[in-house]
C-alpha cells in the first residue's frame, strides 16, 4: 500500500473540482473495493477523497414516479428499503446475493457501480494484466480463466463485472444520474460499463471528473414476475460464475414484456435485448426460454476453464425465466440463493 | 456423589471467556516497547536468480530501518542439522534470505524493516528485485514417470509394507474388478490467525519471541540452532493460537526473519504474514492416486492395489502415508501398496490435518463404493462383509475396535436401510438425492511428555506442560484432568501451556496431544497426590494413617479412604497444618513400549452424507452427515464434539471447494486470498450429527484416549462423492466435486 493524503469532500461540485484538477484523486465511499486494491498495490492513489459526507444518501421517489437510489445509501440499506422490497424485489434479491451483510453494510450503490474485477491476474501485481498495466498482455487468455468472461470478451481482456446489484441494475433499465464540471446529466445503464475491447483498462464510460450521484429506476412494474439466479462456488461471499436477472410481465400466459441480464458472463452486465425480443409476445413456456437462452449464448466463446459457463448460462437462464413466469423464486431451489 | 468428577463431561472451556474478550493474546498482538516492524517481500518469479535488489532507493525513506536480504544477512549456521526442527523431512531445508537463488513462487527474498507497520508495508511494495528468469516445472501431471520411492522420510512416516500374497494374479482372476484415479490439487491450511512472530529484545542476545506455532520447543530449537543461542536467550511464548490444522509444526520463515532483525538491529521486531503469503508455505501436495480392487463371488476382496505419487520440492523429500491405510482398513490376503515422490518447483509440502489419511481414504473409499455397485453389494454391507479383525500390515491385534458399532450406530441414526442402491432413484421435488459413505482410521498414538505441578497453601493448583492449545480444547480437557485426579473442584485448577521456560511438550499433533499431555499431567497430578498423602497422614488424628496411595480417593476436596469415605481429610487444610507454602512435583511421562509394540493402536469412523443436487444446474448441497467416532475415552463432549463438526465442515470443504490453483506458466498458485480459495460458509453447512462410540481400552494408554484432531475428517470427502455418484450417476474422481464437473 502506498502513501496517500486523506480528505473530505466537502460538497459535489467540490469534489468534481478537485478530481479535475488532480487525476491522481480517488475517491472513496464504503471502500469495500478499493481498499483492497490497494493493499495489493493495484490502485495506488496518491490522494483519496472520502465521499461519506455528502447529502447523497436518500432513496426517495423519482420524478417520473420510480425510485431514485442516493449514491451514498449502503447496499443493505437499499435491499432492505420498503419501497425497494415492494416495487423493486428483484433489486432486492441481487443485492442480498452479493458480498455478506458486513460488506453490503459499507458498500455504497455508487461504488459497486466501480467494483473491479476479481481476476486473479489483475490482483496479482507480479502477473501481466492489461486492464492494471495496458500493454503488459493477458494472462488469462490461456491461463486459469475458469471465473472468466464467454460474452463481449477482446483479445486484449476477458475480466467480470463482479456485481451482482449491477445485474439488476441493468434488467430494470435503471438510469445513473451523473456531476461533472459541465453539469449534470444521465447515463443509460446500459451504456455505463463497456466492454473491455482495446482498452481494457476502462471499466466504464464517465469522464475521469465526472461523479455518480443517483441511480434512478424507472416506474415499471416487474415485482410478481422476477428472479435473480446466482451460481457460484458457495453460498454466500462468492462471486458468480454465472447470474441471471430475468424479468417478465405476463398478460395471461403471454409475456408482454421480458428483461434478460447475466452477471459473472462479461466485462460488464450483459443484458441481451434481442434474447428479450425472442419473449416478447411468445407463450411462457420452456420451449420459449429456451430459445432465449440459445440466442444469449449464441456468440458466447470458452477459454477452456470457463467453458462449462456457456452451457451453465443457458440452463440458468432457462431456470430464472421459469421462476420468473412462476412466480416462485425459491420454491424450486431452495439451496440457490440462500438468503437471511 | 463426587462433584469433582469431570472427565467426560462437557465441560465449557476454560479459555472461553478470555477468547471472547480478546484478553487472549496471539503472536501479533504483544505490543512491546519500541517495536519495529517488519514486511516480508515475496519473489515474483518461480525459479531463477536474483540478480539486484534495490535496497538504497527505499533505506533513503526516513523510517526505514533496513533492508535484509542474502546480500546482507550475516553468516549463520552452516549444516542442514541446524535448520531442521522436529518434523523436518529428508532433504536440505530452505534457508530464507540466504543465497540469490529463487527455488519457487512467493519465497521470501527480503524482509523490509521500519518504525512503522504501514511504513513497512509501503517501502516493500516500492522494493525493486531484478531476476534472471531460469524454466520452472511446477506440474506434477507431467511427472508420473519421474516419480522415486523415498528414501528416509520425516518423523512419522512409514514406508508402505512389502506386498502380500499375489495381488497381481488375484486381481486378474478377481470376479470384479474396479480401477480408477483419483486427483487433488494441492490445498493450503489457511487457519484464521496468519503467522506472526513478536520478537522483544531484551538486551545483548536475549529475546522474548511471541510466536504463532503448535510447538513453542520446535520453535526455540530452530531458532537455538540456527542463530546459535541459548536456551535462555530464545525463550518462546505461544499461549493461543488460531488454528493449526498442521500449518504450525514447522517453525515458519515469519519466525526466522522477526528473529534475524530483532538481533542485527538490537532492537523489538515483529513479522507478520500476509493472507497471500500463507500460499507460500507447506500444504497439502497435489496428489495422484491410483486404485485396483477386486473381490470374490461371496464379495470379498480379493486383492488390492493402491498407488500414490504426490509433489515434493526440489530440496526436501516430504512423506506422508497415503496407501499404508488400504493395507489394514480391510481384510485382504492380496495387496499391494505403492507410494512415490516427484519434485517440482513448489516449497515443501506440510502435514495438513490428517495428512496422507485424509488424501489416501478418499481414493480408496471411492474405490470400495465403486466395487460395491460393481459386486452389486450394499456399500456398508461390502465394507461389513471385509471387516479386519486385526491389523494385517503389522500382524497385530488391535488394541480396541469399535469400527463396527460406528457403522451400526451411524447407519441408525442415519437411516441407511431406506437407502435404494439404484442411482438417481432418490428425490427431493426436483432435486436428486444422494445417499454415500465411507470410513476412515487414524493412528492413536502417544508421545513422550513433561508436566509439573505446584499445590499451593490457598488451595490452588497450576500444572505446567508446554504444550499449544490450537483451538481443540487442550486448556479444558488437562484442567479437567488435574481436577479430578486431585479431587479439587475447576475453579481450583490453573493449567498453564506454550512456554519453553515450562517441561517439554511434543508438538500439538498427530492427534497425540490429548493423550501425550492428558497421561502426563494424570501421572505429575498424582505424584502431587502422593505427596498430599503423606503430608495428611502427619496430620493430627489423620484418619488416612497407614493407608497406601491406592486405599485412598481424591474426591470432592478431601482425601477419604476407599473403605470408609466418611474418613476424610480436607485437601485445603493440609499445607497449613504442616506449615508449607506449597508442594511441587515434576515428572515426565514414558509411552508403555511393550503396549506401543504389542498392540496395533487406532481410532477409526464410519461417515454416511446425504446430498441434493439440482440435476440441471449441477449445484449440489451437503444436506445432512451423521458421523460415528470410536476414539477410545471421550475426555469432554462438547470440545470433542466441537473437534468432530470442525472436522465434518473440512471434509466438505475438501470435497466441494478446496484448491490451491497453479497457473504452471508463472509456476504460482493463482487463487491466493480467501475470496478466491473457498471454504464452506455457515449457509453450506446443515445438519451435522456426530457420535462417540466409546472404546475402553488400557492398552492405547492408562487413561484410554486415542485423540480426535483426524480422525473425523477421514471419509467425509469420499462420503460426499459417493453421494453425488449415487443422487447423479456421475463418478467424480478429481476434487472438488464442483458445479462444473458436475453440469457436463
Amino acid at each position: 500500500m502506498n502513501s496517500f493524503t486523506y480528505t473530505r469532500a466537502s460538497g459535489v461540485e467540490a469534489a468534481v473540482r478537485e478530481k479535475a484538477a488532480d487525476n491522481a484523486v480517488k475517491f472513496i465511499a464504503g471502500g469495500t473495493n478499493i481498499l483492497d486494491l490497494m493493499k495489493e498495490n493495484v490502485e495506488r492513489p496518491s490522494r483519496l477523497l472520502d465521499l461519506n459526507h455528502l447529502p447523497l444518501k436518500a432513496i426517495e421517489a423519482a420524478p417520473d414516479g420510480g425510485l431514485r437510489l442516493g449514491a451514498l445509501a449502503t447496499n443493505a440499506d437499499t435491499a432492505w428499503h420498503p419501497e425497494v422490497q415492494k416495487r423493486y424485489p428483484l433489486l432486492n434479491q441481487a443485492i442480498l446475493a452479493g458480498a455478506s451483510p458486513q460488506l453490503r453494510n459499507m458498500a455504497t450503490n455508487g461504488g459497486n457501480l466501480f467494483q473491479r474485477t476479481r481476476c486473479y491476474y489483475f490482483y496479482d501485481t507480479a502477473t501481466p494484466c492489461n486492464k492494471r498495466e495496458p500493454g503488459s498482455g493477458c494472462s488469462a487468455i490461456g491461463g486459469y480463466n475458469r471465473i472468466h468472461a464467454i460474452l463481449g470478451t477482446s483479445e486484449q481482456c476477458i475480466a467480470t463485472h463482479p456485481s451482482d446489484m449491477c445485474v439488476a441494475l441493468a434488467a430494470l433499465k435503471a438510469t445513473v444520474r451523473v456531476s461533472g464540471q459541465n453539469g449534470e446529466r444521465t447515463v443509460k445503464f446500459e451504456n455505463f460499463h463497456r466492454l473491455p475491447g482495446d482498452a481494457p483498462e476502462f471499466d466504464h464510460t464517465l469522464a475521469p471528473d465526472e461523479l455518480v450521484t443517483a441511480i434512478d429506476l424507472p416506474n415499471e412494474d416487474f415485482s410478481q414476475h422476477f428472479s435473480y439466479l446466482k451460481l457460484r462456488d458457495r453460498q454466500s461471499y462468492a462471486f458468480a460464475l454465472v447470474s441471471v436477472a430475468a424479468a417478465l410481465q405476463l398478460d395471461g400466459n403471454t409475456i408482454k414484456e421480458a428483461r434478460l441480464a447475466l452477471g459473472g458472463v462479461a466485462h460488464k452486465p450483459w443484458r441481451d435485448q434481442q434474447a428479450e425480443e425472442l419473449l416478447k409476445g411468445q407463450p411462457a413456456t420452456e420451449d420459449t426460454f429456451r430459445k432465449a437462452a440459445a440466442a444469449v449464448v449464441s456468440s458466447a466463446r470458452g477459454y477452456g476453464h470457463n467453458t462449462f459457463k456457456i452451457e451453465l448460462a443457458k440452463r440458468a437462464i432457462v431456470r430464472a425465466l421459469k421462476q420468473a413466469a412462476e412466480g416462485t423464486q425459491h420454491a424450486s431451489d431452495i439451496f440457490t440463493n440462500s438468503n437471511p | 456423589m463426587s462433584t469433582t468428577s469431570y472427565i467426560g463431561k462437557p465441560v465449557n472451556r476454560v479459555d472461553g471467556p478470555a477468547k471472547v474478550t480478546g484478553a487472549a493474546k496471539y503472536a501479533a498482538e504483544f505490543n512491546v516497547p519500541h517495536l519495529a516492524y517488519g514486511h516480508i517481500v515475496s519473489s515474483s518469479i518461480a525459479k531463477g536468480k536474483i540478480t539486484k535488489i534495490y535496497a538504497d532507493e527505499i533505506l533513503a525513506i526516513p523510517g526505514v530501518l533496513q533492508v535484509f536480504s542474502h546480500e546482507n544477512v550475516p553468516s549463520l549456521a552452516w549444516f542442514d542439522r541446524s535448520y531442521k526442527d522436529d518434523v523436518a523431512p529428508g532433504g536440505s531445508p530452505f534457508r530464507p534470505l540466504q543465497g540469490n537463488e529463487v527455488k519457487y513462487s512467493m519465497q521470501p527474498v527480503a524482509l523490509v524493516v521500519a518504525e512503522t507497520f504501514e511504513l513497512a508495508r509501503y517501502a516493500a511494495a516500492l522494493l525493486r528485485i531484478e531476476y534472471e528468469v531460469t524454466k520452472h516445472d511446477t506440474d506434477l501431471e507431467t511427472k508420473r514417470d519421474d516419480g522415486f520411492e523415498p528414501g528416509r522420510g520425516k518423523t512419522g512416516w512409514v514406508p508402505p509394507p512389502k506386498p502380500r500374497g499375489n495381488p497381481d494374479k488375484e486381481l486378474k482372476n478377481a470376479t470384479h474388478r474396479v480401477e480408477g484415479e483419483y486427483i487433488h490439487l494441492a490445498q493450503h491450511h489457511n487457519p484464521m490467525e496468519m503467522f506472526a512472530s513478536t520478537v522483544e529484545f531484551l538486551g545483548d542476545k536475549k529475546l522474548n519471541i511471541y510466536d504463532k506455532t503448535q510447538g513453542a520447543f520446535n520453535s526455540q530449537q530452530y531458532v537455538m540452532k540456527v542463530f546459535g543461542l541459548s536456551k535462555d536467550e530464545a525463550h518462546v511464548v505461544s499461549q493461543y493460537t488460531g488454528g493449526g490444522f498442521g500449518s504450525g509444526l514447522r517453525p515458519q520463515y515469519q519466525l526466522f526473519m522477526a528473529v534475524l532483525a530483532a538481533l542485527e538491529l538490537k532492537r523489538s521486531v515483529r513479522v507478520s504474514m500476509t493472507r497471500q503469503q500463507m500460499f507460500s508455505m507447506g500444504h497439502r501436495p497435489h496428489t495422484l492416486q491410483y486404485v485396483e480392487l477386486g473381490t470374490n463371488p461371496d464379495g470379498s476382496l480379493a486383492a488390492l492395489h493402491h498407488h500414490a505419487l504426490h509433489e515434493t520440492s526440489q530440496f526436501e523429500d516430504y512423506t506422508e502415508n497415503v496407501v499404508n491405510w488400504s493395507g489394514m482398513l480391510y481384510q485382504c490376503d492380496n495387496v499391494k501398496l505403492t507410494y512415490q515422490l516427484a519434485k517440482i518447483d513448489v516449497y515443501t509440502p506440510q502435514d495438513m490435518r490428517a495428512p496422507g489419511a485424509a488424501t489416501g481414504s478418499f481414493a480408496l473409499e471411492c474405490a470400495m463404493d465403486e466395487m460395491a455397485y460393481a459386486a452389486g453389494i450394499d456399500p456398508l454391507e461390502f465394507r461389513l462383509r471385509n471387516y479386519a479383525e486385526r491389523d494385517q500390515n503389522l500382524k497385530r491385534e488391535f488394541s480396541s475396535k469399535k469400527l463396527r458399532e460406528c457403522y451400526h450406530e451411524g447407519a441408525a441414526k442415519f437411516g441407511w436401510e431406506k437407502r435404494n442402491p439404484e442411482p438417481r432413484s432418490m428425490r427431493d421435488g426436483d432435486l436428486l438425492v444422494g445417499w454415500g459413505m465411507a470410513t476412515g482410521v487414524w493412528d492413536a498414538s502417544i508421545q513422550k511428555c513433561a508436566a509439573s505441578a505446584t499445590f499451593t497453601a490457598d488451595g490452588h493448583l497450576t500444572v505446567l506442560s508446554g504444550t499449544n492449545d490450537i483451538g481443540t480444547g487442550t486448556y479444558t480437557i488437562m484442567t479437567q484432568i488435574a481436577a479430578q485426579t486431585l479431587g479439587l473442584p475447576l475453579e481450583a485448577v490453573t493449567f498453564k501451556l506454550g512456554d519453553t521456560n515450562q517441561p517439554e511438550a511434543p508438538l500439538q499433533g498427530g492427534s497425540w496431544t490429548a493423550a501425550s499431555v492428558g497421561n502426563a499431567v494424570k501421572q505429575v497430578c498424582d505424584k502431587l497426590g502422593e505427596q498430599l498423602l503423606k503430608l495428611a497422614q502427619k496430620m493430627e488424628g489423620s484418619p488416612l494413617k497407614g493407608a497406601a496411595y491406592e486405599d485412598v480417593e481424591f474426591v470432592n476436596g478431601q482425601i477419604r479412604l476407599n473403605a470408609d469415605i466418611n474418613q476424610a481429610v480436607v485437601i485445603r487444610d493440609i499445607l497449613p497444618a504442616s506449615g508449607k507454602d506449597k508442594l511441587e512435583a515434576e515428572n515426565t511421562m514414558l509411552p508403555n513400549p511393550i503396549n506401543q509394540l504389542k498392540n496395533s493402536l487406532h481410532a477409526h469412523n464410519a461417515v454416511f452424507v446425504e446430498v441434493k443436487v439440482d440435476p440441471e444446474l449441477g449445484t449440489l448441497h451437503v444436506t445432512r452427515v451423521v458421523n460415528a467416532v470410536a476414539a477410545g475415552r471421550i475426555l469432554n463432549p462438547k470440545t470433542a464434539r466441537s473437534q468432530v463438526l470442525g472436522s465434518v465442515v473440512w471434509g466438505i470443504s475438501m470435497a466441494l471447494m478446496e484448491e490451491s490453483v497453479m497457473d504452471h506458466g508463472f509456476g504460482r498458485y493463482m487463487n491466493h486470498n480467501y475470496s478466491e480459495y473457498h471454504i464452506p460458509v455457515s449457509a453450506d453447512i446443515h445438519d451435522i450429527d456426530v457420535i462417540f462410540v466409546e472404546e475402553e481400552d488400557d492398552k492405547v494408554n492408562p487413561l484410554g484416549i486415542k485423540g480426535l484432531g483426524e480422525v473425523g475428517l477421514l471419509g467425509v470427502a469420499a462420503a460426499v462423492a459417493n453421494a453425488a455418484f449415487h443422487a447423479t450417476g456421475k463418478r467424480i474422481r478429481n476434487l472438488p466435486v464442483s458445479i462444473d464437473k458436475l453440469l457436463l
